[in-house]
């Protein structure tokens, strides 16, 4: 008995050794994750899991822009929307009608995948820089909406008294992590996935993936659906823990645009980039607080002269530095290997 | 009220035809989205506001001067910073928007977020047609027709221009033709900024000055670059007279029109587009793959 759980556990060792171990980026991304479940123990500071609770959030929102705009393709400037209609669709639910947070934040998530619908069908005929611009006109519409019903959804103030998240901070901090890391995941596992390749192969040449047979209109609207829905959950966090939907924090052109700036400084079409972008640049940003007048500032040339030496971001910089792709085979290497660990092909 | 209308929607759409011009011209040369482009147009204006009242400089001179050195440092900033990230498509995005904010937040250290206002060049008014229409808004009338020309003339009867449509149209075959792609994408920034530059220069006069007054034409010129179809000259005057009035009718007539004049100009963007997805004057991007 004993020996088969020893030989068990052996046997999830290796692998563990074999597929994450073996490769830095990977090690990295473990470490990461171990790290933030532990900081409660190290601190109890609240700001700064309110800080980590908020990156989070933004973190899984980033990475659902990355989702659509950065495997598929689909240059998406209203990304707030998402954020937005769910976030919106969850305090409203939340003060009207009395739904916990656990049911409204879920049915926030659906209706932000409606939203995907709404602005993927139209959108499906539009490509490139005409896409970016039609997108970027949908949450500026709803934005003018909110103002015109100020008695329901509170006008240019917003939507507050809305209920907590859950009691206390702690457990809104794990609530959010675990969040963030499971749906990092998942995300993670769809782009490797077979639809995850589609999702790849219509960014580089749609007409190609057509004249494969494959409905890539299907695949479009799966895509404007799916990052609908990891965005909208991200919203509906947002509002539950900052207890109030405004217009300006959930709809306006600088949340769409944040979240592009986190995930091209992060690195696109990568997942783990836009995370990375968002936990680097959402804690400097704090820092940058004492500095008020020059913080926007700063904020902007740090981000400029990053991808100015780093154009693809900066987390596809680091892995290049330490990983390096087998030509034969492209499997990635620990760049100090001089042979492939799994072709054994010269690497140099 | 309808004289009103059609005056105010002249400025706007004036405004945004200038905009959105060289916002089309450097789409078109260069295959680059310059979210900086309205921030240009903020910097002239407030450069103005600043060799008029702080220099007490003559008000024709300090236009002058500021258009020259707006335009200087857009073809500093396209050399120094957007030329080694075009390859990089969505890069150039952010890089331009940080730009933008880096503009916005220089201007609002130097001059604090108060509203500022520049005089008028010249006051008076001349009565048309039984309507006040003070010499300001007629000069503004008259420069935005005259630039508008000269831009038009430029590129459809110089060989200048001619070399910046065949870069537009096809970057590999016109570098085949012999002609220096790098450089025109340069003169076309130079141009473009021009003329943001010159579009501050007009309404700085006409409209408060604030650091953020350039978000608002943003979006603006983007819709309108995409309601006329991107790199489309004539698409991008005939969709900014359609927003401006878009948006002057709609502040006048709705009550809470100010909330929603951005609201309703995008709808009707997003129909037209839907309708026609290349706009309305705009060329199929099909063969760019």
């Amino acid at each position: 008995m004993i020996s088969i759980v020893n030989a068990y556990i052996g046997r999830v060792y290796k692998e563990f050794r074999d597929e994450i171990l073996v490769l830095p980026s990977k090690t990295i991304v473990l470490l990461f994750c171990l790290i933030l479940f532990l900081i409660p123990l190290m601190t109890s500071e609240l700001y700064i899991l309110r800080i980590l609770i908020l990156a989070s959030i933004f973190a899984i929102f980033a990475a659902s822009w990355d989702l659509l705009s950065g495997f598929t393709g689909q240059m998406n400037f209203g990304h707030a929307l998402f954020f937005g209609v769910a976030g919106y669709t969850s305090a409203l639910l939340n003060l009207y009608v009395g739904l916990p947070p656990w049911l409204t934040i879920p049915i926030g998530a659906v209706a932000a995948v409606l939203a995907g619908l709404v602005v993927g069908v139209p959108c499906l005929r539009l490509r490139g820089p005409y896409l970016a611009l039609a997108t970027l006109a949908f949450p500026l519409i709803l934005t003018g909406i909110i103002y015109i019903f100020p008695d329901i959804t509170g006008g240019e103030l917003g939507v507050s008294g809305i209920d907590p998240l859950s009691g206390s901070r702690l457990i809104d901090y794990y609530i959010a992590i675990s969040l963030m890391i499971g749906l990092g995941f998942i995300m993670w596992k769809i782009t490797g996935s077979k639809t995850g390749i589609i999702f790849h192969a219509i960014r580089e040449d749609e007409v190609a993936v057509r004249a494969s047979g494959i409905n890539t209109t299907k695949y479009k609207l799966l895509a404007f659906c799916l990052s609908g829905l990891f965005a909208g959950i991200a919203g509906g966090l947002y509002v539950h823990f900052m207890r109030i939907a405004g217009p300006t924090s959930t709809l306006a052109l600088m949340v769409s645009f944040q979240a592009i700036i986190w995930a091209i400084f992060g690195g696109i079409a990568t997942i783990y980039g836009p995370i990375a972008g968002v936990f680097i640049l959402v804690p400097v940003t704090e820092l940058l607080r004492v500095m008020p007048e020059i913080r926007m500032l700063l904020f902007a040339v740090i981000v400029l002269l990053v991808l100015l030496f780093m154009p693809e971001g900066i987390t596809t910089w680091v892995r290049d530095k330490i990983e390096k792709e087998c030509p034969r085979c492209k499997v990635r290497n620990i760049a100090t290997r001089k042979i492939c660990r799994i072709c054994s092909a010269d690497l140099d | 009220m309808i004289e009103m209308i059609i005056i105010t929607g002249l400025i706007a759409s004036g405004v945004y035809a200038l905009l959105a011009i060289g916002f089309s011209l450097i789409f078109g040369a260069a295959r680059i989205i310059n979210l900086t482009h309205t921030a240009f147009y903020m910097l002239a204006a407030y450069l103005i506001y600043t060799f008029t009242s702080s220099f007490g400089l003559n008000p024709i001179l300090s236009i002058i001067v500021s258009i020259i050195a707006v335009t200087i440092i857009g073809v500093l900033v396209y050399m120094l910073v957007i030329e080694r990230v075009r390859a990089h498509e969505t890069t150039v995005l952010i890089v331009t928007m940080a730009l933008a904010i880096i503009i916005q937040e220089v201007v609002l250290l130097a001059f604090g977020g108060h509203f500022r206002g520049v005089s008028s060049l010249i006051s008076g008014y001349a009565t048309i047609l039984g309507i006040k229409v003070t010499y300001q808004y007629l000069l503004t009338f008259g420069m935005v027709f005259i630039i508008l020309f000269g831009t038009w003339a430029l590129l459809m009867k110089t060989k200048l221009g001619i070399a910046i449509r065949a870069t537009a149209q096809d970057r590999e075959v016109a570098n085949l033709m012999g002609i220096n792609v790098a450089r025109i994408g340069m003169i076309t920034m130079a141009i473009a900024v021009a003329l943001a530059a010159i579009a501050g220069a007009l309404v700085a006069p006409l409209f408060t000055l604030t650091p953020y007054m350039w978000m608002h034409p943003l979006v603006m010129v983007l819709a309108v670059v995409v309601l006329g179809g991107l790199g489309s000259i004539k698409g991008s005057f005939v969709g900014a007279i359609i927003l401006g009035f878009t948006e002057t009718l709609v502040v006048f007539l709705v009550p809470t029109g100010a909330f929603l004049k951005g609201s309703v100009a995008l709808a009707i963007m997003l129909v037209i587009i839907l309708i026609r997805p290349e706009g309305l004057f705009g060329v199929s991007f099909e063969e760019e793959r």
